[in-house]
């Protein structure tokens, strides 16, 4: 079970109030009558799929019903950080690749998974997030 | 290969079963093969079987990155029909069906196929009329298909709760008699030994972590064991797809989900055909050995970790003991994940990719297991000639830009 925190609650919740919506950032075409079949087919159905660090949209469907991001380890299931609509991530498999051969690999977290995880992080997040 | 039979049962039970010959053998790598398989699951397997039964291709490699059928194969819920909507996905599907009908005397292995009838239910008025549509499309495509109203299926499973105070009513139901289920351990084992005995090398334990490729053109795959060589690639990876796809420089209509399911203590023969609702997302059926099998639906996020969530199980398991209240005490022994490679249309993609020489057979996502044998046997074809078998072609990537999509999304209520 995730604990996740809503970036516009500015709260932990737990996991059913959410829905995962797919990848995140991906720009709908400005002008799809412009677009070739290709670019089109793209958008609509072609996605990263990554195994590692995964940027994502939710929805806080039985809360404040806002959509919102979530970077995610989808092998760990480590929820980094979630952020509102319109910014951009802090961590990426960049970001997480320079730092760890800085052998720095503390990063924010937006939640938690009730297995396993620290509720020292679940703290740690309020202020980074604030 | 020393054939099974009841005689060399009674043979080796006088040397008290101590001689029996290995399944298959754990060969080194050769430099080179003719074709290489990636992914040692049942489709892998299936289509290096074929590879070599049906077009002499026996310079075979199965590339497996952990044990043969350790993915999904040994991980679902082993239910087989061919009851889909479409004309296309129902022409592969029966294509397996009539495959597995024979499966156990091809492969001289006992694969317990047990046509033991599936239900879908039906518990709302909208389940009811794509279900009616659904069972003409299929005998329109002469498929074993049948409506069946809630006393049908009163008599059928009489420890289901038909009653019309029931949380989630049952209207109906479609019917496929020759569906069933298969014992999916031995399918991955069947097809292993079976392709083993014609030559093809099984490679377990060996990654595949990148492709050689040259002027567009694939000539080899990189492992953890070194380099091999094949002007053939077919990678049957399931939810690791879309990780082969990045290497290969391209991207898949697919997204990794995990799926679910548990199985219960044993219990005495309760239920013998297996039942489904895509509704509530639940699904059951009751092995030889006695346990309940039950799947549940797929997690909606990304994922590669081979679990579930568990809101995921509660969902399910509330959802059966409502239609089976009898099963309120039983105590569930296991659950388990694995990784599903769904698709946007719920159909497969078989199909050439922008690099040459380079297949993909994959995006089965939450159903490939019924399709185990007829997608081997497409692709291996399709490996063969260079070329998609006519059952395969509809499922090329190519639709996800033309938009020939086959939508079987709820259509042939695809939870399996
Ligand atoms: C819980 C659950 C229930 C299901 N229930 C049903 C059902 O009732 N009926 C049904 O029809 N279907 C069902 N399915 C779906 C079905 O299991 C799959 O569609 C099918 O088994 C896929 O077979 P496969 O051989 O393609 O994949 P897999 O068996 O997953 O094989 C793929 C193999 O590729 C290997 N691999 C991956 N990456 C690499 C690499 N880089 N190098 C080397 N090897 C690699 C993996 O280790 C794996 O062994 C279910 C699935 C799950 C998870
Ligand atoms: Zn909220």
């Amino acid at each position: 079970m995730f604990h996740i925190y809503c970036p516009y609650c500015e709260e932990l919740r737990e996991e059913e109030e959410f829905h995962p919506k797919g990848q995140a950032h991906i720009e709908r075409p400005k002008d799809p009558e412009a677009c070739s079949d290709e670019e089109w087919g793209d958008y609509l159905f072609f996605r990263d799929n990554p195994r590692g660090i995964h940027h994502e949209l939710w929805v806080h469907a039985v809360g404040c019903r806002k959509f919102f991001n979530i970077t995610r380890n989808t092998v760990t299931y480590d929820i980094l950080e979630t952020y509102k609509m319109g910014e951009q991530p802090r961590v990426t498999a960049e970001s997480l690749a320079s730092q760890q051969t800085q052998g720095n690999v503390q990063v924010a977290s937006g939640g938690q998974q009730t297995v396993g995880a620290s509720s020292a992080a679940a703290e740690a997040i309020k202020g980074e997030q604030a | 290969m020393q054939r099974y039979s009841g005689f060399g049962l009674a043979k080796h039970a006088l040397s008290h079963h101590e001689n029996w010959e290995r399944q298959w053998r754990n060969p080194t790598p050769k430099k080179q093969y003719d074709v290489i398989i990636v992914g040692g699951g049942g489709h892998g397997l299936a289509t290096a079987y074929y590879l070599a039964k049906e077009h002499g291709i026996r310079n075979v490699a199965v590339v497996e990155k952990g044990w043969l059928g350790g993915g999904n194969t040994a991980r679902n819920t082993t239910i087989v029909r061919s009851n889909y909507l479409w004309d296309e996905a129902a022409a592969l599907y029966e294509h397996a069906m009539k495959l597995w009908e024979g499966l156990s005397q091809d492969l001289n292995y006992n694969v317990m196929f047990s046509q033991r009838g599936v239900m879908n239910l039906g518990h709302t008025l909208q389940d009811m009329r794509d279900i009616q549509r659904r069972v003409n499309a299929n005998r329109l495509n002469g498929i074993d298909s049948e409506v069946l109203t809630p006393e049908q299926i009163q008599q059928i499973v009489p420890i289901m709760d038909c009653s019309k105070n029931a949380r989630y009513p049952i209207l109906g139901a479609s019917w496929q008699p020759r569906a069933g289920v298969a014992r999916h351990d031995a399918v991955a084992w069947g097809f292993a030994r079976a392709a083993d005995a014609l030559g093809v090398d099984l490679l377990q334990n060996t990654e595949v972590t990148g492709f050689k490729i040259r002027d567009g053109r694939v000539f080899g795959v990189h492992t953890n064991r070194g380099d091999i060589e094949a002007k053939t690639v077919g990678c049957v990876a399931a939810g690791n797809s879309g990780v082969l796809a990045k290497m290969a420089g391209f991207r898949l209509p697919l997204e990794s989900h995990p799926l679910q399911a548990l199985v219960s203590e044993p219990l005495k023969p309760v239920l013998d055909t297996v039942v489904m609702s895509n509704h509530v997302h639940g699904y059951i059926s009751q092995t030889d050995k006695g346990d309940l099998v039950i799947g549940a639906g797929i997690d909606g996020y990304n994922g590669y970790g081979q679990r579930g969530s568990y809101p995921t199980v509660e969902h399910t398991l509330q959802a059966i003991v409502e239609m089976f209240p009898i099963f309120s005490r039983v105590r569930m022994n296991r659950q388990w994940g694995g990784i599903v490679d769904t698709c946007p249309d719920a159909c497969p993609i078989l199909s050439k990719t922008p690099v040459k020489g380079l297949f993909f057979n994959c995006g089965w996502g939450t159903g490939g297991f019924k399709a185990t044998p007829g997608s081997g046997h497409v692709f291996a074809w399709t490996l063969a000639k260079g070329q998609a078998h006519p059952l395969a072609a509809p499922f090329s990537i190519d639709r996800f830009h033309s938009g020939a999509l086959v939508d079987e999304h709820g259509a042939a209520g695809v939870a399996h």
